[in-house]
């Protein structure tokens, strides 16, 4: 066919453009959908208790993918840094991905166990009172705001809807357990149970 | 005059003017918070005017605002001179316009308040998202309706490119915001994990291919020939670089998931796409390049092709760069540091935003019924301005990047590693100054724009021009 024809047809045109544009896609991203490698958790990994979820939901609110990644790669200088490399099965549960593409502070897939939670929190209030040399903001307002039991209700309706496994009970106690709790405690408790689940050795 | 027999510039000057509008301010959230990675202190506790909410703004702005109305723009503009005919729908148009300058307030509302998917590039969350597949199917409806009707059998080259970009804009969009609301401002979305990581990456590297390449291809295939007084180089090159281009780019997006989780079956396709890319990348710089075969003493009087010319440069460059960083071994070092945000802003400041600024004060004068911009002298101390600002934005960036890389893998000659975290961030913080200064350069460049356009279009009330007949 020369190309004439397809420059004097705006159907014809728009059919190729959209067939050479689905290819690459099609391809990449089916196959790893229907692999289990992808989808199913490792021992050990279980979806995010309602006050962890809060949590993480606070660290999506924040950004805070913007200068931290969780994802360790499998190089000899990265595990001797964070911990044991990050696998597929342990991110099943995250919704959105929170890989990261840039490191202006650390790697935190394994930061679970490796400070105190009192240490986390005078980080997140005021970074440079613990590490003098940080640029991290501080995110004094987390400790003003309590965590909505209700909404966390909701959101795990909503994740069972998806197919997480969260069953009637834990859902029904949801609000029960952030009861109380600020939004510097959730993240707190996000933060302290992230990589945990391979213990940091080598 | 009959309005059909007159072309619609109304939108075309409406998207030209919120070019510089949003350029200035995405530019200028970019300058803050360059300056608050130096001084933290600059987030003042506010949570709205935090770096971690601000980022996401500045790239929204700077692609979406500034980018998407140039492009919303220039193809409008060149759709109907290419094609000798009124843009159809002139309502549905007026509400691409007001539709899209909605999506943005909204953006600049809604991120700072964190309300966000914290996918990047694709933050906005699900009614936001609704709205700009409601806009973007509009704009698909008039621009190719508008070819539809057009008065010549051809279809020009500029418009394969601006169609390509809005088809796959669409397709991207949808695919990668599918969620589930829980409240009006939070959602889940459906994938997760490894799957999720992939699909944001096929659509964040083709974000970056349709959005921020293909649709600036087309605006530099019709504003390079038309200011050079050339004819495009070769139509051959051009086919097959097109087709070449738009295939080859939708396998790329693993490349931004090497060595993390994500199969490795998938980051070498991902690689060895990346790498074949060159070639259709290069082949579209070649075509803008030597388009001025025979007119390079343009170049000496004309800071307008300067600046477009400057572009293609970044444009080849950017390509050769970011296949290069693509190849697993580089990415190794690169993946993670600042050398990223170099590669990312030589081809934003020095592709994207050049091509824009030189378009612009290519179409300003025509838009408005002047010979020309008030001030070509201010075009050239912009052009400069810029150009300077790039070159140090991306030098210093590299060189930051590089550093943290082998910093990060350092060890002794016992294995324990040489350097703690903080130190690579001590280390890299001189090249934050000279980034920052970059930056403001580049943003004062624009504030020179700004005035070299108000003085342009204050003087005279536009008047609609006549469509012309097919040669």
């Amino acid at each position: 066919m020369r190309h004439d024809t397809i420059e004097k047809s705006l159907n014809l045109m728009m059919v190729l453009i959209v067939v050479a544009i689905s290819i690459g896609g099609l391809v990449e991203i089916v196959p790893l959908m229907m692999s289990s490698d992808a989808t199913e958790p490792d021992e050990g990994i279980e979806v995010y208790s309602p006050l962890r979820l809060a949590g993480r939901d606070v660290y999506v609110r924040e950004g805070c993918y913007n200068c931290h990644s969780q994802m360790i790669r499998p190089f000899r200088s990265e595990t001797e840094r964070y911990g044991p490399f990050t696998t597929a099965g342990e991110t099943v549960y995250d919704r959105p991905f929170q890989f990261g593409s840039k490191r202006t502070g650390p790697d935190l897939a394994r930061v679970g166990g490796r400070y105190s939670d009192e240490w986390h929190r005078l980080h997140l209030m005021d970074p440079r009172a613990l590490v003098p040399e940080s640029n991290m903001p501080s995110y004094s307002w987390l400790a003003e705001r309590e965590v909505d039991g209700e909404l966390v209700t909701a959101k795990l309706e909503v994740l069972q809807l998806l197919g997480d496994p969260y069953t009637d009970e834990q859902i029904a106690a949801a609000a029960g357990e952030v009861a109380g709790r600020t939004e510097l405690d959730a993240i707190v408790a996000y933060l302290q149970g992230l990589g945990t689940n391979r213990r940091n050795r080598r | 005059m009959d309005t059909a027999a007159s072309y619609n510039d109304k939108v075309v000057r409406q998207f030209s003017i919120m070019v510089v509008v949003w350029g200035i301010v995405g530019m200028l959230v970019g300058v803050l918070i360059a300056a608050q990675l130096i001084w933290p202190a600059l987030n003042f506790d506010l949570p709205f005017l935090t770096y971690s909410r601000l980022r996401p703004l500045h790239t929204n702005a700077v692609i979406f605002a500034f980018g998407g109305s140039a492009l919303f723009a220039t193809s409008y503009y060149v759709v109907q001179r290419t094609c000798h005919v009124r843009l159809a729908f002139d309502k549905l148009a007026a509400f691409t316009f007001w539709g899209w300058q909605l999506i943005i307030v909204l953006a600049a509302i809604t991120l700072p308040l964190g309300i966000t998917q914290s996918k990047e590039y694709a933050e906005l969350e699900w009614p936001i998202d609704l709205l700009i597949a409601a806009v973007w199917v509009a704009y698909a409806i008039v621009f190719f309706a508008t070819i539809a009707k057009r008065r010549i059998k051809h279809i020009y080259v500029a418009n394969w490119f601006y169609g390509a970009f809005i088809i796959t804009v669409a397709v991207l969009h949808i695919f990668n915001n599918l969620a589930v609301p829980v409240t009006l401002t939070k959602s889940y979305i459906i994938y997760t994990g490894v799957v999720d990581a992939m699909m944001q990456w096929w659509y964040g590297h083709n974000a970056v291919g349709f959005f921020l390449t293909a649709g600036f291809l087309g605006m530099m295939y019709y504003f390079v020939p038309k200011q050079a007084g050339r004819p495009v180089y070769s139509y051959r090159l051009s086919v097959v670089h097109f087709w070449s281009l738009i295939a080859v780019y939708m396998w790329a997006g693993p490349h931004h998931l090497h060595y993390t989780s994500l199969p490795d079956w998938a980051q070498t396709l991902g690689m060895v796409f990346s790498i074949i890319l060159l070639a259709p990348s290069w082949g579209g710089m070649i075509n803008g390049i030597m388009t001025l075969s025979g007119a390079w003493h343009k170049l000496r009087s004309d800071p307008v092709l300067k600046f477009m010319i400057v572009a293609l440069s970044f444009y080849g460059m950017s390509t050769f760069e970011g296949p290069m960083m693509s190849i697993k071994t580089v990415n190794a070092l690169s993946h993670y540091t600042n050398w990223t945000i170099g590669h990312v802003h030589s081809g934003a400041l020095g592709w994207v935003a050049m091509m824009t600024i030189g378009s612009i004060y290519s179409l300003l004068p025509r838009l408005y019924n002047r010979e020309g911009m008030y001030s070509t002298k201010l075009i050239d101390v912009h052009f400069w301005t810029s150009t300077i600002g790039v070159v140090l934005y991306a030098v210093s960036m590299w060189i930051a990047g590089v550093t943290e890389g082998l910093m990060w893998r350092a060890v002794n000659s016992d294995g324990t590693l040489t350097y703690s975290f903080v130190e690579s961030l001590k280390a890299v913080e001189p090249y934050h100054y000279f980034r920052l200064l970059g930056g403001l350069l580049f943003f004062s460049g624009m504030l020179i724009m700004a005035y070299n356009v108000w003085k342009t279009v204050s003087e005279k009330k536009p008047e609609p021009v006549a469509v012309l007949d097919p040669a």
